[in-house]
């Protein structure tokens, strides 16, 4: 307890990691207000279309093409983005964790096996994958987060690798051998709990850029039609980029303090998770 | 005169944690061709002591803060850079602990033994080539014409280390200091260094600061012996002296007079000092007893002992720092 | 020097060209993958496989999709089809484009070079300014400007591709008017020699900037990193024993030690680097391949994308061996753990 106590100590003493925290909470806000501010569906369109921020009081950030509240897409594009951000990581570490803990676990010709096939995702450039597999399988909630998924697990599965390899040789995991542990107890319960510092520093990384996968795609009409995310909003505003530029660029700093926030937080976890490495 | 002399020396560390002072008021000399050894624990500030001549300390966080060192009868604390750098790898050559790290992989044999003579002596790269062949020859590395244009790790550690020491002499320098040199060798490798030191030693005349917590190579090399202890000298003496009359308790634990052995303390554990023999651990850096700092362990400790810091005084044809050795030390009451 | 050490010395086996072919027949079977990968996401894709190929139903001819079947050996069992496409993608057939009524090799070869330029220019810059930054940077650990470059390269790290993009073209474009907002050259002008070549240059100037800066804050918090590594090595305190000067020992002793991550680094970039020019050549119309996949996802022009993914993993293998080469030239000590 007084490690983990420890840990937040050194959290807090890092101001940039502290400033990530705010913004994330902020985002954070933003996505659980959504509803309570602006009950009305975002797509409804409310206002006359191409109403600059400030021009109308009513709009602050004013309406895109169609006459859509800015202001109310922002908002529940948090929601969205965010929900798109946290479950394609979830799928990713589901996949990449997996991986990992076997090829570091097992060895040998599991691990050949799963590193070739890790290589080869690394070899093929994952935007331009993630591109085909949406189109592949049609533009979805479900595609795009498998997508996302797809081209983001190698990193994880290299990393969780080599904390497995490290740690199956130390002495709580051999005791957990003598003791007649199965392997997968051995890995869920001695191994895998060792490892998760790196996996939570990596894991809010990859919130960040399957937040920006998400919205690239979109911004190359590869967004879910129903759902409103900032991305939408850009590949919304893609058509009217040198006119009305406001549109994608509202959502997209939004994207931009939201990729700052989860880059600082993950970086104070990690400068927190290992203190000799501070100032390096 | 004196080649060098380092006077009340401190070197101190400011970190984060508070001021750790990592060589304390440290006197050594060596005279021309002679051979001193510096023994002591890891951590007894043998090595920031050898560092400090050359002024390589890292800065920040180190930093002489007190004290004298004079080479040739030249101050060298506050010095400036350029002149410092002059005198690095001309006068004074230096070898360190690990020769798998002192050597940069990404450059041949020859070319940096070559580099020191670029520097200090004008050569051209050829003209050095030429020369750094001879040297390694003259270190006794085997078919040297092949070797220097190898790159660092297709060499053992021994023939590294001879690299190293290829690379210190280039110059012929008054003064080398050589930092663990044999720490990290195989124990044949070990004395076929110190063999080497020896004779380059006596074909150039240079003198030798040699670090080491080793008093076996101390025996072999050394004309001259101090003992180092928290950062404070506590004994010197001619080495066959030291060695037949220890006169500090440290010393006399060093060399294995204590009959007690600590080995089989479980608390030890494997991170044990190298020098096991004596029971307890060297004191942090900034928890420094007020007294004399060996007092906590040593087992000869008197009250006296841990009121006030002893000074060096002569003891057993040496000098030594402890009230038991001297006759005129003061009573329990003076002190107080 | 190092070639007459190559030479001499008698323990190195393999001249640098068995390396090269070495290096290239490991990389066959990473191609194979590909290809069959390409085949399973063929198979993936709903509906006839004919259709798919043509570019969505209904475009095509009755005689073009049943010429497309016999081609691809639809008609054949699964394990026969997949011999059959490894085969032809072998023999670099990779398909007609029916939307765009050219083959999909001779598409892409065409725009081929105008995103090689782009990348070659955007990772140039990102790596050697990043790398200057970073060196930069590290000589003044935790000072002013220190903190400033690494404020500025999270920034350029958290910016979305196209905002900077779009950033740059309002600024430059619409307000200065200094830069062509789009484009590879002037619409209408047939500038040859060097107005061509300057032409081209003002085109490429802002989609250049904007695809590097996101790698140029990789590079320059990577360089300070490796720097301050390379710095506390042991064989940094021998050259300083040797009386070198910090400005000798930077040049000299770190940074060629310090660059190898860097270049590792860039080999991992380099599909990160396609992706993000796809981004890049939409928002500013660079007619290269980035802009085909654009144009192949709007017409749903699968074939025409399998293509794309299957030459820019070609591009990605290359660049690996170019830069495992570049490695092992850094690295002496390559030709040990080879």
């Amino acid at each position: 307890m007084t490690g983990a106590l420890a840990f937040c100590r050194r959290f807090a003493r890092n101001r940039a990691a502290l400033a990530g925290l705010v913004l994330l909470l902020a985002i954070l806000l933003m996505a659980a207000l959504a509803g309570v501010l602006f009950p009305d569906d975002p797509w409804d369109m409310v206002a006359q279309p191409l109403l600059w921020p400030g021009q109308d009081g009513e709009y602050p950030l004013g309406s895109d093409l169609m006459g859509r509240d800015l202001m109310s897409g922002l908002f529940h594009g948090a929601r969205v983005s965010l929900a798109f951000g946290f479950t394609a990581t979830a799928a990713a570490l589901l996949i990449g964790v997996t991986a990992g803990a076997l090829a570091g676990y097992y060895g040998g010709l599991v691990d050949d096996v799963l590193m070739r096939i890790t290589e080869l995702f690394q070899t093929v450039p994952p935007f331009i994958l993630a591109i085909v597999l949406v189109v592949i399988l049609t533009p979805s909630a479900l595609t795009i987060v498998t997508a996302i998924a797809l081209v983001s697990w190698p990193g994880v599965a290299r990393l969780v690798r080599a904390e497995f390899l490290s740690l199956r040789g130390r002495e709580f995991v051999q005791a957990g051998v003598v003791l007649g542990m199965g392997d997968a107890r051995l890995i869920l319960t001695q191994i895998l709990p060792n490892a998760l510092g790196p996996i939570i520093v990596s894991a809010s990384l990859m919130v960040a850029t399957s937040i920006l996968l998400e919205a690239s795609l979109a911004f190359l009409g590869l967004g879910d039609p129903n759902l409103m995310s900032w991305g939408t909003i850009i590949g919304a505003g893609r058509d009217a980029l040198r006119s009305a530029w406001y549109v994608a660029a509202l959502p997209g700093a939004a994207i931009l303090v939201t990729v700052l926030a989860f880059s600082l937080v993950g970086e104070g976890l990690n400068d927190a998770l290992n203190p000799r490495l501070r100032n390096r | 005169m004196t080649l060098l002399a380092i006077d009340d020396l401190q070197t101190h560390f400011f970190t984060r944690s508070g001021i750790l002072k990592a060589v304390d008021g440290v006197s050594l000399s060596i005279e021309p061709g002679e051979v001193l050894a510096v023994v002591g624990e890891s951590g007894c500030g043998k090595s920031v002591t050898a560092f400090s001549v050359l002024g390589l300390v890292p800065n920040p966080p180190g930093r002489i803060v007190g004290g004298s060192i004079r080479f040739e009868g030249r101050e060298l604390v506050g010095l400036p850079a350029r002149d410092m750098r002059a005198l690095r790898g001309d006068r004074i050559g230096m070898i360190f602990q690990e020769p798998m790290t002192s050597l940069n992989p990404a450059l041949t044999v020859g070319d940096q033994i070559g580099e020191v003579l670029v520097r200090h002596r004008g050569f051209t790269r050829r003209q050095a080539l030429t020369r750094a062949e001879e040297l390694l020859d003259l270190v006794r590395v085997p078919d040297p014409r092949r070797r220097v244009t190898e790159y660092p790790h297709r060499l053992s550690g021994g023939m590294r280390q001879r690299v190293m020491i290829a690379m210190a002499i280039a110059c012929e320098p008054k003064l080398l200091i050589a930092d663990e040199p044999t720490t990290a060798l195989d124990v044949t490798v070990q004395a076929q260094v110190l063999d080497l030191l020896a004779s380059i030693r006596a074909r150039f005349g240079m003198a030798i600061l040699l670090i080491t917590h080793d008093l076996g190579v101390v025996a072999e090399t050394a004309d001259r012996v101090a003992v180092m202890y928290a950062g404070r000298k506590v004994e010197e003496a001619a080495t066959a002296r030291l060695f037949a009359d220890p006169q500090h308790p440290y010393t006399r634990g060093l060399l294995g007079a204590i009959p007690e052995v600590a080995d089989d303390d479980p608390a030890m554990g494997r991170d044990r000092p190298r020098l096991s023999e004596i029971p307890g651990m060297v004191p942090a850096l900034d928890a420094m007893p007020p007294g004399c700092r060996f007092a906590p362990r040593c087992p000869e400790a008197m009250p006296v002992c841990r009121t006030a810091p002893p000074a060096l005084r002569p003891a057993g044809g040496g000098v030594a720092a402890c009230y038991a050795r001297q006759d005129d030390r003061p009573s329990l009451e003076e002190v107080a | 020097m190092r070639g007459f050490a190559s030479i001499s010395a008698l323990s190195r086996h393999f001249p640098r060209s068995h390396y090269v072919l070495a290096r290239v027949a490991k990389s066959i079977p990473v191609f194979l993958a590909i290809a069959v990968c390409n085949f399973i996401l063929l198979k993936l894709a709903p509906g006839d496989a004919a259709d798919v190929l043509a570019g969505e139903a209904g475009s095509a001819t009755p005689e073009y999709l049943a010429a497309l079947k016999s081609q691809f050996g639809l008609d054949q069992p699964t394990w026969a089809q997949l011999a059959h496409y490894v085969g032809r993608l072998l023999r670099l057939d990779l398909g007609w484009s029916f939307r765009n009524n050219q083959g999909v090799l001779a598409l892409i070869l065409e725009r081929l070079p105008a995103t090689l330029l782009l990348m070659i220019g955007a990772l140039g810059l990102a790596f050697i300014l990043g790398a200057a930054l970073g060196v930069l940077a590290s000589r003044h650990v935790n000072g002013a400007l220190d903190n400033l470059i690494s404020v500025v390269a999270l920034l350029f790290y958290a910016t979305p591709l196209f905002l900077v993009g779009l950033g740059l073209i309002i600024v430059f474009a619409v307000h200065l008017g200094w830069l062509p907002t789009g484009g590879l050259t002037t619409v209408g002008a047939s500038y040859t020699g060097l107005r061509f070549a300057v032409d081209v240059a003002l085109h490429l100037a802002m989609p250049l900037v904007t695809l590097a800066l996101f790698f140029l804050a990789l590079y320059a918090r990577l360089m300070r990193a490796s720097m301050l590594e390379v710095f506390n090595q042991d064989y940094v305190t021998t050259a300083r024993a040797k009386g070198l000067s910090e400005g000798r020992i930077t040049v000299r002793h770190v940074l060629r030690n310090a660059m190898m991550p860097m270049v590792t680094m860039l080999g991992l970039q380099v599909g990160t680097l396609l992706g993000g020019s796809v981004v890049v050549e939409t928002v500013f119309a660079w007619p290269g391949i980035g802009r085909l996949a654009f144009e192949a996802v709007m017409s749903r022009d699968l074939n025409l994308l399998l293509g794309i993914l299957l030459i820019c993993s070609v591009v990605v293998i290359m660049a690996n061996i170019l830069v495992d080469l570049a490695y092992a030239w850094l690295d002496p000590r390559i030709e040990l753990a080879r």
